[in-house]
């Protein structure tokens, strides 16, 4: 549709845009992204005939752009522009209509049906219909926005230009925005090429991306390629770190600051640890970078105050999750800061134990309740609600882990925990095989993520070693305390 | 729609009414009827026709060219103070009249036209001259370069013209009672020498209204929606210069017009140029033609120059317009 090449140019002598060549098809978004000052609103100045070719060629269709007069061009390309204060007020209908200009033609260039039908379309689509008789200054920036979308939409062009849509929006006026585009390119094959100064927005609307340096192409291509952190990092001179978007299928970019922290020890010791009847908790001076398969705040998160409750074994509540929301608030723990799991065994039988490496300390708690043990490979033939009673694991590491690291002590610990059931001799009571755990376990693997790096958490590591022997040990004391609690 | 409609039959009732009472009120007032039975009263009758209608008809014609020039300005300029005067055109197209009266010139080709011609001359030389002068001091073009600017030029071309006046022996007094701005004692012949030049420049505007809306949102937003920007801006400019030095060389320099009129108009019925255009020209000429009856009858049985009246009006209403704009800029 939008063919590109070589494209040289810019406002002086010095060219900012330097041979630039790109291609895009129908029904394709395009983000341009690149460092303020990196030619990306330039580039599309060329693009849109506002400023001068120096060298190479843009082709709209199968004709050089230069070859369409004004009006004509108008009518295959539509540019939104950055927002601007106007001396004087139109209605929203009259600023609308201002894009058929280019379709009109006469001495009376009357209005037709065709026109007015543009018009309709394009407020119903940018939702600006309601305001159609309101003047432009009495809307705020963000509807002002969807105006010119509207009047760009009716234009009816198959090739659409935008320079920063979002800027100035609030993040439900961006979406709302973009949303509407990107239906556009979708549904309507319209061609969209925008320059964006947020990078992750235009991770998650456009189809490709491509990334400016000092008015030249870096890198061109889908999101995941154009987005690579050590590139990012040399073309933005910013410490970045991506990570995928929870719902779509695109990487976001989160900066990192360099702040200069002032050092403090954080060393999670036992001192940390309360027991009173009603619940086990852990105070933590410092967020720890934790994941979790808790009641409340599970998956990851940052938290410094972690509850393990305890509750009748009889509990039983349609709403689990709220209750233990509305009951840590009782208690007076922030809930957007403390991770909070449920058990029946009783508190004062939790195991708590310190556990020294060569990187440092890991700390463990568990409570364990083997009633309803299983074994989870004959756990198919079972057909029954989960229960109450649960082994719930902690390990608290005084060191910084990776994502891999994370995982890894996971795996460790629930081989652990699986080791100390069979040497307890725990069965699965319908199928009286060795149970590997039972049906509610928790585990919760937390970090102060200061000191060294620890990448790995695998049994042959330092960090492996003590979590393996540590929930082995742990896990198999509570268990005997189990026992004796029950009389068995 | 039915606003639309009611702004024109409002206006041109307004035109009517302005047109009658300018022809039958002054030092000899002359009953309506006169106008259709001139049998009923010889004399007044060639009161009428040979002093107050062309009278009527020249101020009505240069309070609807400075209005609709006034309009096209503002328009092209994003600027709702510009208007032929503020701009120092006005001064430009009286500079280009002066020169013709002062050195006597007239082109055999053009005969009566020379004065109007060399007037527009001026108009669109200062025009281009304080454009591109506002745009060397400041590419956006703000409202208070553009005015500044337009002051310099006025201040220069006017001390230009003083300067050509002490000058001048014998042509002193035609200058000096030309350069005061009025419309009296010039009857038709004037008007038909005025009239061409206005009709070319109304249709050069009105041609364009459709081009202004756009351009308000600034020329590289009008280039997008699909208009020659520049052919367009070089259409508006010569028909605002026409009709500015048109105007000029009629009745001298008449301050303001440009400025009230579009106003009103938008402040009544927006800011659509589609309409804003036909609308200043039709209420432009009420305004001049009821100024002119003011200018007559106020301080009977002297005159007062017509500058004086609009200018009384005039000035106020740019006041307040500024104050308006830059609380919208601060706000």
């Amino acid at each position: 549709m939008l063919k590109v090449e070589g494209l040289t140019g810019g406002y002086h002598d010095a060219p900012v845009v330097k041979d630039v060549s790109f291609h895009v098809v129908k029904g394709e978004v395009l983000g341009i992204l690149g460092p303020n000052g990196s030619g990306k609103s330039t580039l599309l100045k060329i693009i849109s005939g506002v400023l001068p070719l120096k060298a190479g060629t843009v082709k709209l269709g199968s004709k050089p752009i230069e070859t369409y007069t004004t009006k004509e061009l108008a009518k295959h390309m539509a540019v939104l522009p950055q927002l601007h204060a106007h001396a004087f007020s139109y209605t929203v209908r009259d600023t609308i209509s201002l894009g058929r200009y280019p379709h009109q033609s006469g001495f009376f260039s009357s209005w037709s049906e065709k026109d007015e039908q543009a018009i309709q379309d394009a407020m119903q689509l940018t939702d600006v219909k309601m305001y159609e008789h309101v003047y432009l200054d009495q809307l705020s920036g963000g509807e002002q926005q969807r105006v010119f979308v509207a009047q760009a939409l009716a234009q009816q062009a198959k090739v659409l230009l935008l320079d920063e849509p979002t800027n100035h929006l609030d993040i439900a006026h961006q979406q709302q925005l973009l949303d509407t585009i990107r239906m556009q390119a979708t549904k309507n094959g319209l061609t969209i090429i925008s320059v964006f100064h947020d990078i992750n927005l235009a991770s998650l609307y456009c189809d490709r991306l491509l990334l400016m340096e000092d008015g030249e192409v870096k890198i061109i291509g889908e999101p995941h390629a154009a987005l690579k952190q050590k590139q990012l990092e040399s073309v933005y001179k910013a410490r970045v770190r991506s990570h995928p978007h929870p719902e779509q299928p695109k990487p976001q970019i989160t900066l990192l600051p360099n702040l200069s922290e002032v050092q403090v020890e954080h060393i999670i010791k036992k001192d940390n640890f309360a027991v009173s009847n009603e619940y086990v908790v852990m105070q933590a001076n410092v967020p720890l970078k934790t994941v979790s398969s808790a009641v409340v705040n599970a998956g990851f998160g940052w938290f410094r105050t972690f509850v393990n409750r305890h509750v009748k074994a009889d509990y039983e509540c349609d709403d689990s999750i709220k209750e233990m929301f509305d009951y840590l608030q009782e208690q007076g723990f922030s809930t957007t800061d403390t991770v909070g799991m449920m058990t029946a065994v009783q508190t004062k039988h939790v195991v708590i134990e310190e556990y020294n490496g060569t990187f440092g300390s890991i700390i463990i708690a568990v409570t364990a309740g083997v009633g309803n043990a299983v074994d989870v490979s004959k756990a198919f033939e079972r057909e029954d609600e989960p229960y109450v009673g649960t082994i719930n694991t902690w390990i608290i590491v005084n060191g910084k882990l990776s994502d891999e690291a994370f995982i890894q002590a996971m795996i460790t610990a629930t081989e652990a925990k699986t080791k100390a059931l069979q040497n307890e001799d725990v069965r699965d009571s319908i199928t009286n095989t060795l149970a590997t755990g039972t049906s509610t376990d928790s585990l919760l693997v937390a970090a102060t993520q200061k000191g060294e790096l620890l990448p790995y958490a695998g049994p042959i590591t330092e960090l492996g070693k003590c979590i393996g022997r540590g929930v082995f040990e742990c896990t198999t004391l509570a268990i005997k305390r189990y026992k004796v609690a029950k009389g068995m | 729609m039915s606003k639309t409609w009611f702004a024109y039959v409002a206006s041109f009732f307004v035109l009517i009414a302005a047109v009658l009472v300018g022809v039958t009120v002054g030092s000899v007032s002359i009953p309506v009827q006169v106008l259709w039975n001139p049998d009923l009263d010889e004399a007044a009758s060639n009161i009428l026709w040979n002093i107050r209608m062309p009278r009527v008809v020249l101020a009505g014609l240069v309070g609807a060219s400075l209005a609709i020039a006034g309009a096209a300005f503002q328009g092209l300029l994003k600027n709702p103070l510009a208007d032929p005067y503020t701009l120092g055109v006005s001064s430009g197209a009286s500079v280009g009249a002066v020169v013709t009266l002062f050195f006597g010139i007239s082109v055999p080709f053009l005969g009566l036209f020379t004065l109007p011609v060399f007037s527009m001359l001026g108009a669109f030389l200062t025009m281009v001259t304080v454009m591109s002068f506002a745009k060397l001091i400041d590419r956006a073009m703000k409202m208070e370069t553009i005015i500044l600017t337009g002051i310099i030029f006025s201040s220069f071309l006017g001390s230009v013209i003083s300067l050509m006046v002490s000058l001048s022996g014998e042509e002193l007094r035609q200058i000096i009672g030309w350069l005061l701005g009025s419309v009296s004692m010039r009857g038709w012949p004037y008007v038909t020498m005025a009239l061409p030049f206005m009709t070319i420049g109304f249709l050069l505007l009105w041609l364009n209204r459709r081009e202004l809306n756009a351009l308000v949102f600034g020329e590289e937003r009008a280039m997008h929606l699909g208009v020659n920007v520049k052919r367009r801006k070089m259409m508006i400019l010569t028909g605002g210069s026409i009709l500015t030095g048109a105007a000029v060389s009629v009745s001298g320099t008449i301050g303001f017009v440009g400025l009230v009129v579009p106003h009103m108009t938008r402040m009544l019925w927006g800011s659509d140029h589609r309409h804003v255009l036909p609308l200043s020209f039709i209420n432009g000429a009420s305004l001049l033609i009821i100024c002119d009856l003011v200018s007559r009858i106020i301080i009977s049985p002297s005159e007062l120059p017509i500058g004086v009246i609009t200018a009384f009006i005039g000035a106020p209403v740019f006041a307040f317009i500024f104050w308006k704009q830059r609380r919208k800029v601060g706000a």
